[in-house]
């Protein structure tokens, strides 16, 4: 075990402290430390996705990133996604086109097309399915979630900051 | 909004119960509990095939600072050795030592501190050795059970059952066409994203909690019980949202464990495996080798079938093969029959139940040989299908008579879908396949606790898991016989101590068995709410009515909501022992493409046809094809065990055990039949399953046909079609 | 995961200083997208994690008569860039499919040199765009073409106290352009089987060729520069058969093994495939004026 780190990060747009241990990922402190357990571990070592955060404004394996190297930025969890006014477009749209049946990877398909839309708002087929080809999910088929991802477009009033 | 079938609620598509909660990562699944103190278990695991232990010694990781207790199946009060092996591990990845330290860093430090000698063993990791005289014996003590006796000879063939009707010699003589080929499967995993894991508490006073992501609480709670020896009611499981099981969550790894480490130290202890130990340390479906010879008339007409069936039950005797049998010809008329199933153990993890168990494996066989028959005859596939389909009165070939059943429906859909009328397309290697499918679907025992609250909103406690939307359309069931919107249930799954005994989320068990359930305990509110009515309205109870949500006397009507007001509380509770389940069909068309140059197979086109009785929420029936069709795919052409000459694993991450991505697949296009069963008031047939069975073949018949060579491997990975175009 | 300490460099001397102190128990630390991983799976042993992505020269991506790329750039940076885009195409293909969305956020081109897998993707790529590795260490600055930085799988060219700190590539000429492409069993996601990278210059009529480099991946133990396959195009007429020509002669340069992702004798098979796709890759940017 070695010293622990002080970090000093914003995750959701709240101030946010932290010790850890270097060798803990990202993954790690949001899930043990910070109780922020939207993100999940389905292989650690970024190869389906479920832990897709986003890092100043790009969707990053919270797995393959150390707690430390949060210091400093600007982090956004599936926590962080909808507002006291209400859900987001795209979380909307996962719950009316049924596209998640046990959840599990739900949080990071949501955390990585919201990166998507914002910055490409009105994506073709192919283009969705080779941006979420990170995210596994093993109940859907997919289908029902690209359907939800293309029919999120700007016209619902995607947010593009934060 | 439901039209035509007459419900007003059983066929909509409302927006699932738990839906808010799992969009914005605020449902809590196995791992996600954290408590104050909590000390995290590791397991320690068989760097190898097939070994004797010699020795174990603990004594480094017990005096690492921060591990606070080890143990090892001689803790574990009732033997249990894929739990926690005993003087022998059968495959690399089985458990042997598990220990608790303050975290998972100290824990996983710990594991290396452990000290075990092994005398290493040779392994067979391959039916088709296993099978053979001089192979290594897995257990000294099993010999073969066949046909009913046991040959008390050591093998590792457990054990070899026969269905057998008619002369298949005579059948054979009189076809006019024979195919016979052997196929292989490889061993595959469910592939659920979210990983093992239990945290379990002891108290003091005896009461042990488990935590869990599981299919079945109740399994657990007897699992176990069973293995630490304590009663049933001491042990409360508390099933936490699962992030995935098609199976594979149906038994217990880690829980016993957790649960023993949580006595011992008197803390909480969290297990949770990682990806590698999911690979290595549980049931994946077991590789196969079938031998299948099949005839028929030139005019199309089955006459005979007979099969070998290895199925490789992995370190333990257990594989799915009877299932396989039961299915495999589920959905013809075959007048000559014979099946013999072999149960082999191999230094491989033990398997267990990956979707449909069994059946994707025979199917794959009988429905590749019946497309080449129809390719030697040429015959329309599906026009031979309806030709030799089942319909009800007609027997599954091994013996019991089908009830209502909606096959010939499905290849009907099939026949006059759009993706059947147009041409497969030109220029390239491009080929289509169908094939088709069976399940028998569960019932079993399910509880059901509803209340009545006093604005009409209901309460509705279960103890069926919620995998895949099945709150939802519980709920719905019971909104329907109340006349109540299904936004008015509020679902809730509890742990053992809260609700009476209810079976696997499993087996395509939960909509039907526990839909029934809720049925009851719905219809025994109304009668209550009718009794209390009728004080309330000075009547005689036969004067009083329910119709349509809405309560009556010939002076009087009132809405349920207004009931409730007037009822309140009112509680239907209900436990029962369900029957009439109805097995279902699938037909599944698909169009692949081959690149000649590298063998890669690209899924151009799927249309997935399933009689799903009735779908009482049409997106989750969906859903449950859409992903049964797509682990076809991914069984069919690209995932395995990769194993080496140790017999040990060499794939075991998502990196090389690839399942597909969004960016591997097509939009599935799914047509639910809705052939009623008659066994469920709503006629509900369970359509979980069916899905992966008549993947695997509609694609090897498609890539068959595209290239123009047989293809009986799977999976048909782009090293193989190589192969099979000659290219190398 | 091994317990090891962390420091986030705020200036190259400073990055090397701890690299020279620590040697070999010193790592540097980018995207983490491999380096992460291989600590946790116990594949390297690392005491001193020397983050260097505050360190402003491994951060620079410009395009002023050539093209340099600081190591720490994440490709999504790269893939992005107008300038690489219509310039150096072959990049573009070969960091737009490293690992998935997620991963590219954070992997550089830098780490994925210097993680020096066989199989690596952007390796390729900068071997037919002729990069120069620029390093620097105790001893000041020094330059390595980018088809001598590996040494073996893991291993490069970098001394334990040295660090690369961008790459370097020249202006390509007119008529010229290059692709690289590689064969997975799955879309994405996969470790390349096979991986090609073709860089091509054609005659202003797009006759003939000018010169051509080759690279390949995953069929020996280090990214293959088949320099014999690529001159031997010079002056050949653009045709099916000197594109053949250079295929077979890839072939014969590439040494593979047969491995859990393919077969010696598919991943032959596959050079002669990739060798022809990358190559017409390329002289079809040209006639496109990409």
């Amino acid at each position: 075990m070695s010293r622990k780190v002080h970090v000093q990060t914003q995750i959701n747009r709240e101030n946010v402290e932290f010790l850890c241990e270097p060798r803990q990922s990202m993954l790690e402190v949001l899930r043990n430390e910070l109780d922020l357990t939207g993100a999940k571990e389905g292989c650690n070592n970024g190869n389906c996705g479920a832990c897709t955060i986003i890092v100043e404004g790009r969707p990053v394996n919270s797995c393959c990133m150390l707690g430390v190297e949060a210091e400093g930025k600007e982090i956004q969890t599936i926590e962080g996604v909808a507002t006291p006014e209400g859900l987001h477009p795209l979380q909307q749209k996962f719950l009316e086109h049924a596209a998640l049946q046990c959840g599990i990877c739900t949080p990071g398909f949501i955390m990585n097309a919201k990166v998507l839309l914002e910055t490409n708002p009105n994506p073709t087929e192919e283009e969705v399915r080779f941006w979420l080809a990170g995210n596994l999910c093993r109940c859907t088929g997919y289908d029902k979630i690209i359907r939800a991802v293309l029919d999120t477009t700007e016209t619902t009033g995607v947010s593009t900051n934060g | 909004m439901a039209d035509g079938n007459g419900y007003k609620v059983v066929g909509t598509r409302p927006i699932r119960h738990d839906g808010v909660d799992k969009v914005t990562g605020r449902a809590k699944y196995g791992a996600d509990l954290n408590f104050p103190d909590m000390l995290f278990g590791k397991i320690l695991r068989s760097p190898h095939a097939h070994a004797k232990i010699v020795s174990i010694d603990v004594s480094r990781a017990l005096a690492h600072p921060g591990v606070k207790d080890i143990v090892t199946s001689k803790d574990l009060p009732i033997l249990s050795e894929n739990i926690l092996a005993e003087d022998k591990v059968f495959y690399k990845g089985h458990a042997i030592v598990g220990l608790a330290a303050v975290d998972v860093h100290t824990a996983e430090e710990a594991l290396s501190l452990i000290d075990i000698e092994y005398e290493v063993l040779p392994a067979v990791t391959d039916v088709a050795k296993a099978i053979r005289e001089d192979s290594v014996v897995l257990h000294q003590s099993l010999t073969t059970n066949t046909l009913g006796e046991k040959t008390g000879k050591p093998t590792n063939i457990s054990s070899h059952v026969r269905h057998q009707n008619g002369d298949v010699e005579a059948g054979f003589a009189e076809a006019d066409v024979v195919v016979e080929r052997t196929f292989t499967t490889q061993t595959v995993h469910q592939g659920y994203i979210e990983p093992i894991t239990a945290t379990a508490k002891y108290n003091p006073d005896g009461e042990l909690t488990v935590w869990t992501s599981t299919q079945g609480a109740f399994n657990v709670r007897q699992q176990v019980a069973g293995i630490l020896d304590c009663p049933a009611s001491k042990v409360r499981v508390v099933p936490l949202e699962i992030g995935g099981g098609f199976g594979g969550k149906t038994t217990v790894y880690v829980a016993p464990v957790a649960a023993l480490l949580a006595m011992r130290t008197g803390q909480i202890v969290k297990v949770t495996m990682t990806r590698d130990e999911v690979f290595e340390g549980t049931g994946p479906a077991p590789a196969t080798l079938i031998r299948l010879k099949m005839g028929a008339t030139k005019d199309g007409r089955i006459t005979a079938a007979d099969t070998d069936l290895f199925y490789e039950g992995g370190a333990y005797p257990g594989s799915a093969v009877g299932a396989g049998a039961n299915c495999m010809f589920a959905a013809y008329k075959i007048p000559n029959l014979m099946i013999d199933g072999f149960d082999v153990v191999v230094n491989k993890p033990s398997s267990h139940a990956y979707r449909a168990p069994g059946a994707p494996n025979s199917s794959f066989a009988a429905e590749c040989v019946i497309d080449e028959i129809c390719q030697k005859l040429d015959l329309d596939p599906l026009e031979f299908r309806m030709i030799n389909g089942a319909k009800e009165g007609d027997r599954n070939p091994i013996g019991p008579r089908h009830g209502k059943i909606g096959y010939l429906e499905t290849v009907e859909a099939a026949q006059t879908h759009d993706h059947y009328q147009v041409e497969v397309g030109n220029g390239k290697l491009r080929g289509r396949g169908v094939a088709s499918g069976y399940w028998g679907n569960g019932a079993g025992r399910s509880s059901v606790n509803l209340t009545v609250n006093q604005d009409g909103t209901i309460m509705l406690l279960e103890g069926s898991t919620d995998i895949g939307g099945t709150r939802a359309s519980i709920a719905m069931q019971a909104a329907e016989v109340l006349g109540i919107a299904a936004e008015d249930v509020r679902p809730a799954v509890v742990d053992t101590n809260s609700i009476g005994e209810t079976g696997v989320t499993g087996g395509s068990r939960t909509t039907h068995a526990t839909g029934l359930v809720a049925i009851r305990a719905a219809e025994s509110v109304i009668e209550q709410m009718k009794e209390k009515l009728a004080d309330h309205w000075e009547v005689n109870l036969n004067q009083v009515d329910f119709a349509d949500g809405t309560f009556l006397n010939s002076d009087n009507q009132i809405s349920f909501k207004e009931a409730a007001r007037i009822c309140s509380p009112v509680v239907g509770s209900v436990t029962e022992s369900t029957t009439g389940a109805g097995g279902a069909f699938g037909t599944h068309v698909v169009d692949v493409e081959v690149d000649e140059d590298t063998g890669k197979v690209e899924v151009l086109r799927y249309t997935a046809v399933q009689d799903v009785g009735t779908a009482i929420h049409p997106s989750y029936a969906e859903g449950q094809i859409q992903g049964g069709a797509v682990q076809g795919i991914g069984w069919a052409l690209s995932e395995e065990y990769v194993y080496d000459q140790k017999g040990q694993m060499v794939n075991a991450s998502f990196l090389d055990y690839r399942m597909p991505t969004s960016y591997d697949t097509p939009m599935v296009d799914t047509v639910m039949v809705e052939v009623p069963n008659p066994g469920h008031p709503f006629g509900v047939r369970g359509v979980g399953e069916v899905p992966l069975v008549p993947p695997l073949a509609a694609i090897a018949n498609a890539v068959s046909r595209a290239i123009g060579v047989r293809m009986t491997h799977l999976p048909m990975n782009p090293g193989s079609v190589l192969k099979a175009l000659n290219k190398i | 995961m091994q317990a090891f300490d962390y420091v986030a460099a705020k200036s190259l001397s400073e990055a090397v200083n701890l690299l020279t102190k620590y040697r070999d128990q010193a790592r540097i630390l980018s995207g983490g997208t491999d380096l992460i991983v291989q600590v946790r799976e116990n594949h390297r042993q690392v005491g001193m994690m020397v983050d260097i992505k505050g360190v402003p020269e491994v951060n620079t991506l410009s395009y002023n008569g050539s093209l340099e790329i600081g190591a720490s750039v994440p490709c999504y940076k790269i893939y992005s860039n107008e300038a690489i885009k219509s310039n150096f195409p072959a990049l573009v293909d070969a960091t737009s499919i490293i690992g998935g969305v997620q991963i590219q956020s954070r992997a550089s081109v830098g780490g994925n040199l210097c993680n020096a897998s066989p199989a690596a993707d952007s390796i390729p790529a900068l071997i037919i765009l002729g990069a120069q590795c620029v390093i620097d260490g105790p001893n000041g600055e020094r330059s390595v073409a980018v088809e001598d930085f590996c040494d073996g799988p893991g291993q490069t060219a970098l001394e334990s106290n040295e660090l690369l700190v961008k790459l370097v590539i020249p202006t390509p000429t007119p008529n010229a352009s290059s692709f690289y492409l590689r064969f997975t069993p799955r879309n994405e996601m996969d470790i390349a089987v096979v991986g090609a990278g073709a860089a091509v210059e054609l005659s202003a009529d797009h006759q003939t060729f000018v010169s051509a480099r080759i690279a390949l991946g995953a069929v020996a133990p280090t990214p293959l520069f088949a320099d014999d396959a690529g001159s031997l195009l010079a002056g050949k007429p653009v045709s099916d058969e000197s594109i053949e020509e250079a295929c077979e002669a890839a072939k014969d340069i590439a040494t593979p093994i047969s491995d859990m992702r393919g077969t010696a004798t598919q991943r032959t098979h596959l050079v002669g495939v990739l060798t022809r796709r990358a190559l017409n890759g390329a002289i079809n940017r040209i006639k496109e004026g990409s």
